[in-house]
């Protein structure tokens, strides 16, 4: 029962470490988003299973998986509305070339 | 097995450091938020992680229950405030 936990951890912890090197190397903030908003759900799901099966099939256990599943949940929604507000105050987002994409009409109505 | 959760939670608290970074010196307001998010996910983990090193897990797992809905709703509050303020 003891791998189960460490290797879930050992994955959970993979998956923060991909997403603290998104959140440093992407160059604008929509692929910083992009990055940790998923790897970290993951993560912290994962490494909250791993705990669980640590902590048995006891009350505390059931809580753990309860966070789990809230994180689970939340996470994605908390990164929507984040983007939706950078999206609406005109962060302009990262282009190859540079050029800004206000030339275009950034939100096609 | 307490000292694998321990080397965890000082990699995982290493990782914090390396998110302050972006805290810091993000060029944008929106850039801070996604550092402070991420934070706030990370110490939910490292909160559980403790509470199983210092053996009592029942007080740690409310805390870190606690924390995750606070971190999310302060997320939602400030994206929320800062939409209509338009802060670059």
């Amino acid at each position: 029962m003891e791998i189960v936990a460490i290797l879930l951890l050992c994955a959970g912890t993979f998956f923060y470490l991909t997403g603290t090197v998104g959140l440093l190397r992407f160059p604008d903030f929509y692929s910083r988003m992009h990055a940790t908003g998923k790897s970290d759900t993951l993560g912290t799901l994962l490494s909250l299973l791993g705990l669980a099966f640590y902590a048995g099939f006891s009350f505390t256990g059931v809580k753990i998986l309860f966070i789990a599943v809230f994180i689970f949940l939340t996470s994605p929604t908390a990164t929507h509305a984040l983007l939706r507000a950078a999206f609406d105050s005109k962060v302009p987002p990262w282009t190859k070339d540079g050029r800004s994409l206000r030339d275009k009409e950034v939100r096609r109505k | 097995m307490e000292r694998f959760f321990l080397t965890v939670s000082i990699l995982l608290g290493l990782f914090v450091f390396l998110c302050l970074y972006r805290v810091v010196f993000g060029p944008g307001i929106f850039n801070r938020l996604v550092g402070a998010s991420v934070i706030g996910t990370k110490t939910l983990t490292i909160l559980v992680l403790i509470g199983f090193v210092y053996g009592r897990i029942d007080m740690f797992v409310d805390i870190s229950l606690v924390y995750a809905l606070l971190n999310f709703i302060v997320t939602i509050a400030v994206a929320k405030y800062f939409q209509r303020k338009g802060a670059m």
